[in-house]
C-alpha cells in the first residue's frame, strides 16, 4: 500500500469497523412501479459483508447487483428493508446526510470511468478533495502522487481523451481512493477493457484499494476475475443464491 | 466546485463559443435595435434639443408635436411677455421651405426664423463663417450634414446661393445641428427673413420661446402662461416628450422596433438555451457522478448558475460592444443613420441577457435536479 494513501487525513464520519460489518442488508427489496407495472428487482436480500476484502458481486444481467449496489452506495431507497453501511443505518437517514456521508466514506469507479473530460487527469482524481471543500492546489498535488501509485505519473496533465481505457480506468481508482473512502464500490471495472487490461485493472483494486478498514465490492460479469475476490456473492432474480469464499467454502 | 464548472463549461470548446455566440447575438440584436430606436426617438426632437438658451416654448394649443406647427398672432408674443414670472420671450419661425438650385433641382428645408434683436436660438458651433454674417441681407445658415448632401463633393464653404419662394439665398456659414428626423437640410436664419423664405400666411409666428425669472419655476410659469393667455406652454423637457409620446402613440415605429427587439429576444434565447440545454444534457452523466460522490443539489445548481453567468456575461459584453462598434462606424459612415446608446439601453439588454440565461439554466437545472444518481452504474 502506498505512503501517500496511507498517510491521508482521515475525513470518515462512520464509527470504527470492529464492532459492525462494512455493509449489513437486512430484508432489503427494491420494487420499480412503471404505470401499473410493478417490477422486483431485489427480494428480501441479506447480506452481511466485513470489512478487508474484496467482495465480488456477481449474476446475469438484470438480476439486481446494479440496483443491489445502488442502495448500498446510499444512491438509492429500498422498498423495504435496513441497509447498514459502515455502521451507519441508511434507511434512517436524511437526503442531505446521505449525500454527505457518501462523500466521506464511498469511493466509486464506473464502468464508462465518468471522468470529466475537460478536467487532466490529475484534477479529475482531485475532484472528491475538492467536493471536500480541499484547497485545489493541495488536492491536486496529492492527485499526483497517487497517480504515481497507479503506475500514471507521466500521465498526470493528459486528458482522459489522451488515455486509453485501462489508463482512464486506473485514474478512476486513483479518483476513488484519493479521500480515503472505507467503502469502495466498483460497477463492472473491467467491462469495457480487454483482458490484459482488465487483468490490470483488478489487480491494482487489489493492490491499493483492499485494506484492513476498507470494504471493496466489485459488480462484474467477467468471470475471468473471479479470482481476485475473497467472497463471491451470486445473484438470480433479485435474490443471492450462493456466496462462496475463497478459501472453498461455501453457503 | 466553481472551478469544476468553469472547466467543465470551457473544456468543450464549440459548445461553449455556441452559447456566448447566442447570447452575443442576441445581446447585440436588442441592443443595436433599441439604440436606433433611441436614436430616431431623438432625433423627433432634435429641434428643441438644439434651440438653447430659452427653458419654455410656447405654442398653440392644439399643437401636438414639434413638426405640427400651427402659427399664432404675432400678439400673443406681448401676452406671453405680460404674464408674471417670465423674464423675457422672443419669437421664433419654423416652417418647412422648399429650395431651388441653379441646376434646377429642388430640395424641402427645414427653416428657422430666430428673433433678429437676440438671435435666441442660434447655433451653438459655426464651423464655417460666423453668426454676426446672419445680418446680412438674404443670409441663411445651412447646417453640416445638409450641406454635404447638397454638395456631396465640395468642401464646406459659404457663398453659394439658390432660392426660396422666389427669394434669393445666400449660405454665410455651416454650422453643426442634431440629425433631425425628416433628414431635411436645415436653415437658420433671422425671423424677418424666414418669413419671406415661405409664402406668407395670415399668422406667422410659430412658437414663442421665454425664459423664466429666477426665482419662480419654469413649470409655474408655464401654468400662468396657459392660465393667462390660454396657448399651450412646456418646458423644453416637457415638451420633447410630448413630441416624443406623439411618435411613440401615433406611428407604427415603436411596434415595428419593439418586434424586432422581441426577435432577438426570442432567437437569442433560443440559440442560448437550447445550446446550454444541450450541454448540460451531454454533461449529466458528469453531474450525475458528481452527485453520485457527494456533490449536494445545491451546488451543483450554484455550478450551472455560475456556468450561465459566464456565459452571460461575455455574451453581454461582447453584443454591447459589437452594437456600440456597430454605432460607432455607422454614423461615421453615414449622417443619416439614427443611433443613440444612452445608458438605458446597456441595462435593458443585461436585463434581457439575464432573463434569457434565466431561462436557459431554470431548463437544465430541472434536468439535473431530478437526476437519480443511480443512473451513473448504467453503462
Amino acid at each position: 500500500m502506498s505512503t501517500a494513501i496511507m498517510t491521508m487525513p482521515a475525513t470518515a464520519q462512520a464509527p470504527p469497523l470492529a464492532t459492525h460489518s462494512a455493509i449489513s442488508c437486512r430484508g432489503v427489496t427494491k420494487e420499480f412501479v412503471a404505470g401499473d407495472t410493478r417490477v422486483r428487482a431485489l427480494d428480501g436480500i441479506d447480506l452481511e459483508l466485513p470489512a478487508g476484502e474484496l467482495a465480488l458481486l456477481v449474476g446475469p444481467s438484470g438480476c439486481g447487483k446494479t440496483t443491489l449496489i445502488s442502495i448500498v452506495a446510499g444512491l438509492l431507497e429500498p422498498t423495504r428493508g435496513e441497509v447498514s453501511v459502515l455502521g451507519t443505518n441508511l434507511t434512517r437517514i436524511s437526503g442531505g446526510q446521505k449525500v454527505d456521508f457518501r462523500g466521506k466514506n464511498i469511493g466509486f469507479v464506473f464502468q464508462q470511468y465518468n471522468l470529466l473530460p475537460a478536467l487532466t487527469a490529475a484534477e479529475n482524481v482531485a475532484v472528491p478533495l475538492i467536493i471536500a471543500r480541499h484547497p485545489r492546489h493541495q488536492a491536486v498535488a496529492r492527485a499526483r502522487n497517487l497517480l504515481e501509485q497507479v503506475g500514471l505519473a507521466d500521465r498526470t496533465e493528459s486528458l482522459p481523451t489522451q488515455l486509453s481505457g485501462g489508463q482512464q480506468q486506473r485514474v478512476a481508482i486513483a479518483r476513488a481512493l484519493i479521500h480515503e473512502p472505507r467503502l469502495l464500490v466498483c460497477d463492472e471495472p473491467t467491462a469495457a477493457l480487454d483482458a490484459h487490461a482488465g487483468q490490470t485493472v483488478m489487480e491494482l483494486i487489489r493492490k491499493v484499494a483492499v485494506q484492513p478498514d476498507r470494504a471493496v465490492i466489485v459488480v462484474t460479469h467477467d468471470s475471468r476475475v473471479y479470482g481476485f475476490g475473497d467472497r463471491i456473492v451470486s445473484m438470480t432474480d433479485g435474490k443471492i443464491d450462493k456466496i462462496e469464499i475463497q478459501n472453498g467454502k461455501s453457503r | 466546485m466553481n472551478w469544476i464548472a468553469f472547466k467543465m463549461l470551457t473544456g468543450d470548446r464549440m459548445k461553449y463559443i455556441g452559447i456566448i455566440f447566442g447570447i452575443t447575438f442576441a445581446s447585440l440584436l436588442i441592443a443595436q435595435q433599441m439604440s436606433i430606436f433611441v436614436g430616431l426617438m431623438r432625433n423627433t426632437i432634435s429641434q428643441i434639443r438644439d434651440i438653447e438658451g430659452a427653458e419654455i416654448w410656447v405654442m398653440d394649443p392644439n399643437m401636438q408635436f414639434v413638426d405640427d406647427v400651427k402659427p399664432l398672432n404675432d400678439d400673443d408674443l406681448y401676452r406671453v411677455r405680460g404674464v408674471e414670472g417670465v423674464a423675457w420671450a422672443v419669437k421664433l419661425y419654423k416652417n418647412i421651405a422648399r429650395a431651388r438650385f441653379d441646376d434646377g433641382n429642388f430640395q424641402q428645408c427645414i427653416i428657422l426664423g430666430l428673433d433678429d434683436d437676440t438671435m435666441v436660438g442660434a447655433p451653438r458651433e459655426i464651423l464655417v463663417g460666423s453668426l454676426a454674417d446672419l445680418r446680412k441681407p438674404d443670409a441663411v445658415i445651412m447646417d453640416e450634414a445638409g450641406f454635404k448632401y447638397l454638395w456631396p463633393n465640395e468642401p464646406l464653404g459659404v457663398g453659394k446661393t439658390f432660392e426660396m419662394n422666389d427669394r434669393r439665398a445666400v449660405i454665410v456659414g455651416i454650422c453643426k445641428a442634431s440629425q433631425t428626423f425628416q433628414t431635411f437640410p436645415i436653415l437658420y436664419t433671422r425671423y424677418s427673413q424666414a418669413t419671406l423664405f415661405v409664402p406668407r400666411e395670415r399668422k406667422v409666428m410659430s412658437f414663442v420661446l421665454a425664459q423664466n425669472d429666477p426665482n419662480v419655476p419654469a413649470h409655474e410659469v408655464c401654468d400662468r402662461i396657459r392660465a393667462q393667455t390660454g396657448l399651450a406652454a412646456h418646458t423644453r423637457d416637457d415638451f420633447a416628450w410630448k413630441t416624443i409620446n406623439y411618435y411613440l402613440s401615433r406611428t407604427g415605429i415603436p411596434v415595428n422596433f419593439g418586434i424586432t427587439v422581441a426577435l432577438g429576444f426570442i432567437v437569442g434565447s433560443a440559440i442560448a438555451g437550447q445550446t446550454f440545454y444541450l450541454f448540460t444534457i451531454e454533461n449529466l452523466k458528469q453531474f450525475g457522478s458528481l452527485k453520485a460522490m457527494g456533490v449536494s443539489n445545491t451546488r451543483l445548481v450554484g455550478m450551472i448558475l455560475l456556468q450561465a453567468m459566464v456565459v452571460g456575461t461575455i455574451g453581454y459584453g461582447l453584443g454591447i460592444g459589437l452594437a456600440a462598434l456597430f454605432g460607432e462606424v455607422a454614423q461615421r459612415s453615414s449622417h443619416t443613420l439614427a443611433f443613440f446608446m444612452p445608458w438605458h439601453v446597456p441595462m435593458l439588454t443585461a436585463i434581457a441577457v439575464l432573463a434569457i440565461i434565466t431561462l436557459a439554466s431554470l431548463i437544465s437545472i430541472r434536468r439535473v435536479l431530478v437526476l437519480e444518481p443511480a443512473m451513473v452504474f448504467r453503462g
